[in-house]
């Protein structure tokens, strides 16, 4: 292994991680070599984002293309009230580089279709969805396994939260081995109909950002295979199993689905990758 | 046998806002009925019309997902857990 190099600049940065058990100054080259899209700045995106720029990611990507509205305020913290009215991909931008002005940090002003989600995420090593609807998680998902990239996934609604980390190709579960279609429409209420607890995407994005840095650094043992729920109204931590499904229509023996789809919005959720 | 039934918020509202239930039953199925005939419509959208298990909404005994044991005939065992598992998109 080559000798890590850092700026003096770096040096005291990252001085936190590079004498830290398990990242070093090894690690610490991994991150700042790393490249990873954030999906949404939304509620999710903004602690994942954030964490991953005060690590040093070299190349931090944020996808959105919504605007940041007053009532985004009260869980999005990678927005400030002057913000309102702003593109989120905007206001994130500058937010992230005045954490760390030392990283690349990459703004898509779009939303994600089948059409350009290959381009969008191509240049980038580690995808992490922090969207708010179910069209654009399947699209995610399929596409991170046809380009062979892991996904760090994480999804809230009200007081609960979900995370994990799915690792591209056969053997090892994707999103669609855990849920192999979308909910028909009606079954499943949507986040603006529920509300959400402001704090719950500060936990499950952090959850998220921490396995993204452990997935480039190689170190510890990160989600995949475990579904972590989390209940913050009963603070109750539970894993449950997620397996292979030989049977998957995206990654399984003999898949159904070998070209992204542009699912029809339901639940009364509009496009919106927040 | 008694077992623990975890539910989402997503189908609090059928059982007094209550996160945890107790319900019995000898199979996975017994569960659910009996859980049905306590707090009614709590099971609409876990067993599809034809009688089996939604694919949207997983259904775990402890921490492995019931498709992966016997379905709707997973025997219990008394004190297990029985966790309901909606997908959810909110970000």
């Amino acid at each position: 292994m080559s000798t890590p190099r850092f700026t003096e600049e770096q040096v005291q940065r990252y001085a936190r991680h590079i004498i830290l058990p398990n990242i070093g100054g090894a690690g610490q080259r991994k991150l700042l070599d790393a490249s990873v899209l954030v999906i949404g700045a939304g509620g999710l995106g903004s602690p994942i984002a954030m964490y991953l720029a005060a690590a040093g990611i070299g190349k931090l990507g944020v996808v959105d293309f919504d605007r940041v509205d007053v009532s985004n305020l009260q869980r999005q913290i990678l927005h400030t009230d002057g913000d309102v009215g702003r593109a989120k991909v905007e206001s994130a931008v500058e937010h992230l580089r005045a954490i760390n002005p030392t990283i690349e940090v990459v703004g898509h002003d779009t939303l994600l279709f089948s059409t350009n989600v290959y381009d969008v995420f191509e240049g980038y090593d580690v995808i992490v969805d922090g969207t708010d609807n179910f069209p654009v998680r399947y699209l995610v998902n399929d596409a991170t396994q046809f380009m062979g990239k892991p996904l760090v996934y994480g999804s809230i609604y009200q007081f609960e939260g979900q995370a994990t980390v799915f690792m591209p190709g056969q053997e090892t579960p994707c999103y669609r081995c855990l849920f192999p279609s979308p909910p028909p429409p009606g079954t499943v209420p949507s986040c603006a109909e529920g509300g959400v607890f402001g704090v719950l995407p500060g936990v499950i994005g952090s959850i998220q950002a921490t396995e993204a840095i452990k997935l480039i650094s190689g170190e510890g043992e990160t989600l995949e295979g475990r579904l972590l729920l989390y209940d913050a109204l009963h603070m109750d931590f539970q894993e449950v199993k997620i397996r292979w499904d030989a049977d998957c229509p995206v990654c399984g023996k003999e898949p159904t689905i070998t070209e992204l789809i542009d699912y029809e919005q339901f639940c009364g959720v509009p496009a919106r990758p927040e | 046998m008694a077992v623990t039934v975890k539910l989402p918020t997503i189908l609090r509202k059928h059982a007094n806002n209550e996160a945890k239930v107790s319900a019995e039953g000898a199979t996975l199925n017994e569960v659910l009925k009996d859980l049905e005939s306590r707090y009614p419509g709590i099971t609409k959208n876990v067993i599809a019309e034809d009688g089996g298990l939604h694919r949207f909404i997983n259904v775990y005994l402890n921490d492995e997902d019931v498709r992966y044991l016997g379905s709707l005939e997973t025997e219990i065992t008394e004190g297990d857990t029985v966790s309901i598992l909606p997908a959810v998109a909110g970000g």
